[in-house]
């Protein structure tokens, strides 16, 4: 063997897999022995270019040469145009950083997500990580507080609490036991952000609960992951292993004499346990049923302790603001959305995937320069963003920009970031009746307008479909969810009629034509 | 009500032994239980309860409020299809209908030869690929009906193919 290793890296990102990486992985070693050449294949997370995937990337002399999407049955044909070396081929993307939808991207908490192998403490060392709990251990409790509450950052779990209030809150609670608690519960479709950067940079997430659990004197941590992500599952247990082994995790992180543990809880296919109270009741081990508020988590949280309650998102960002600082961090964004949002674009649009931008730039801009349309190629007639309960925005308000607050100014919210986009053979009174049902199926059942405003919203929906009088029953429908806004105990019930309300608002004809059957 | 064969019995109790002193073990003993025996059999309940020092109806509630805890034997391959937003906006809908179809059972039933359980899901995280479907906790994208098929014949060809086959 003449020619140097040369390494190859395949994602084994769950979306990567659910399209085929596995086999190509398997093809790439087969070939390589067949061939006699030395290739070493490292699983990484994803680019995010979903479009793309499998994108096999190869380092060469120059760069690591992107080809993407590779079937297990282009592997032979790669290698015979001599991909190891970045030669030419229909499939050749180019340098991965240099493609203008990757170049354009601000990645601070997706930096390394896709770049490295996500399971080895020296690769996550390498680029840059672990710097931000170094510079924490030379901070006071106060001033590491401070700097995440002047970086601005929000909960990137849908709510926008500023993350640093939260964190001083529990601070200020008598010593005692506390805990870091991650909301890993990424249910709202067209988000899955959580779930790329737990299988893409886990380390991240781990240095960031670190840094909560140091900055307030939590000692234990626990992730509650969401059961339909196995495979985050097994990602995050082994980085867990390993941040214990190394001794970044443990009774002397990283040699300072502090302690920090952590575990994975999983969840069990309950929506409302993203809502954060409902979440510590499932952590305790009981039904997912809200708490009533006060009490704050952050004074009495889980086992009626103070606990922290941040998204992965998060918590993965507070490493770089730490060791960047809170200027840095700040530096980028718009009006008070600070920093930068990792967006996922999903549903009908031709390039799919996550794109991390400072706040500011408008949805056209996402939908169309980086998701460059529909994928069926139809106008865009809606985008639902912010998952499940979040407002259906028309294609007439897509020059707004993604900003919480010029968000919530059209009416909408920007939740977690998801962003699905609906071609115009949508039926937006269907996806009325949907969310009702989603609302009836995820309920906790606590309170009324939830529990049984839902199902009513169901049947009243059906009754237009049906077209039975639609006039008599939207008027219905509008009161019924204003009931639901105004009577829920938690954002469920109390957010469920959003897309409802926004359909009504801007398709009304989809309500209003219905013929009788 | 049917009772646990012993090989269940000693199951549960080992499990229980291992989390009763883990904070609010619950769940974590629940997601063991089923991992082991497929599902959370309702004759488990007294044992847990008294494990863990928890009233029956607390476990039985717990139980039933999640959806992926199963109180019936599954068939021997879960099939999900998500429901939710992404998926429908790629024809997630028809491929629900096709999914039944093909397997002839409806979502929450399992066919009468026990090979699949058909289980609605709401949102795998797969939204970029959609539609989406897991199969036995593979993650599946750009789920068309045709490739759907394929899916299922491949995981049938696993069955009667597998080691103690001919």
């Amino acid at each position: 063997m003449t020619a140097a290793q040369t390494l190859v890296y395949v994602p084994a990102d769950a979306g990567a897999l659910s399209l085929g990486a596995e086999a190509v992985c398997r093809a790439i070693a087969a070939e390589a022995a067949r061939r006699k050449v030395d290739v070493r294949i490292v699983r990484n997370g994803s680019r995010g270019a979903y479009w793309l995937e499998p994108l096999v990337e190869v380092a060469t002399a120059r760069g690591r040469v992107a080809y993407g999407p590779v079937s297990a049955a282009d592997v032979p044909g790669l290698f015979e145009a001599g991909w190891l070396e970045g030669a030419a081929h229909r499939l050749r993307q180019g340098e991965a950083q240099a493609m203008p939808w990757f170049a354009s991207q601000q990645r601070l908490t997706f930096a390394r997500v896709g770049l490295i192998d996500p399971l080895s403490v020296s690769d996550y060392t390498e680029h840059g990580g672990y710097q931000g709990l170094r510079r924490a251990l030379s901070l006071s409790s106060r001033e590491l507080v401070e700097t995440v509450t002047r970086s601005g950052l929000r909960g990137r779990g849908g709510a926008a609490f500023p993350t640093g209030i939260k964190w001083k809150t529990v601070l200020e609670q008598p010593v005692g036991q506390k805990y870091v608690t991650c909301n890993a519960d990424e249910g709202d479709s067209g988000t899955f952000a959580d779930r790329m950067l737990m299988e893409g940079d886990p380390l991240s997430l781990i240095e960031g609960m670190t840094i909560a659990g140091i900055a307030t004197g939590a000692t234990q941590g626990y992730i509650y992951l969401r059961a339909e992500y196995p495979h985050a599952h097994r990602i995050l247990r082994q980085a867990i292993a390993r941040a214990y082994e190394a001794r970044y995790l443990g009774a002397d992180v990283m040699g300072s004499g502090k302690r920090f543990d952590l575990e994975v809880r999983l969840g069990a296919g309950a929506y409302i346990c993203g809502e954060e109270t409902s979440m510590l009741e499932s952590l305790e081990g009981r039904r997912g049923e809200v708490r009533v508020r006060p009490p704050l988590p952050a004074i009495k949280g889980l086992f009626g302790r103070p606990t922290i309650v941040n998204n992965v998102i998060t918590l993965a960002t507070v490493p770089v603001i730490v060791h960047q600082g809170a200027d840095f961090y700040a530096g980028y964004g718009a009006g008070r959305s600070r920093g930068t949002l990792p967006i996922q674009l999903a549903g009908n649009i031709k390039r799919g995937g996550l794109v991390e931008r400072a706040f500011g730039l408008s949805l056209r801009e996402l939908l169309y320069e980086y998701g460059g349309g529909s994928a069926s190629g139809r106008p865009i007639r809606a985008v639902q963003i912010g998952g499940p309960l979040g407002a259906y925005v028309p294609a007439s308000q897509f020059d707004t920009l993604i900003d919480y607050e010029a968000l919530a100014g059209i009416g909408a919210m920007l939740g977690h970031g998801g962003i699905v986009a609906f071609d115009d053979t949508v039926d937006m009174a269907r996806m009325a009746r949907y969310a009702m049902e989603f609302c009836a199926i995820e309920s906790c059942g606590k309170c009324t307008p939830c529990r049984i405003g839902s199902t009513r919203g169901v049947e009243i929906v059906e009754r237009i479909l049906a077209g039975e009088d639609p006039q008599r029953q939207v008027a219905r429908l509008e009161e019924l969810c204003e009931v639901m806004v105004q009577g829920s105990l938690c954002g469920l019930g109390g957010m469920a009629p959003f897309p409802v309300q926004s359909a009504l608002k801007h398709f009304r004809g989809d309500f209003l034509a219905r013929v009788s059957s | 009500m049917q009772t646990l064969s012993s090989e269940q019995r000693d199951v549960v109790s080992r499990i229980v032994a291992e989390f009763k002193d883990h904070p609010g073990p619950l769940l974590e003993v629940l997601h063991a239980i089923q991992a082991a025996l497929g599902y959370v059999p309702r004759e488990a309940t007294p044992l847990v309860a008294e494990g863990l020092n928890l009233s029956r109806a607390d476990v039985h509630g717990v139980v039933t409020f999640y959806h992926h805890f199963r109180s019936a034997e599954p068939g021997r391959h879960v099939v999900q299809v998500c429901r939710a937003e992404s998926c429908q906006a790629l024809g997630g809908e028809a491929l629900a209908d096709h999914a039944r179809k093909r397997l002839g059972v409806e979502f929450h039933e399992s066919t009468p030869d026990g090979r699949f359980s058909l289980e609605p899901v709401y949102c795998l995280g797969n939204c970029a690929c959609s539609p989406a479907v897991m199969i036995d906790g593979q993650l599946h994208g750009r789920v068309t009906p045709e490739r759907f098929d394929t899916l299922i014949a491949e995981t049938g060809h696993i069955l009667e193919h597998s080691p103690e086959g001919p």
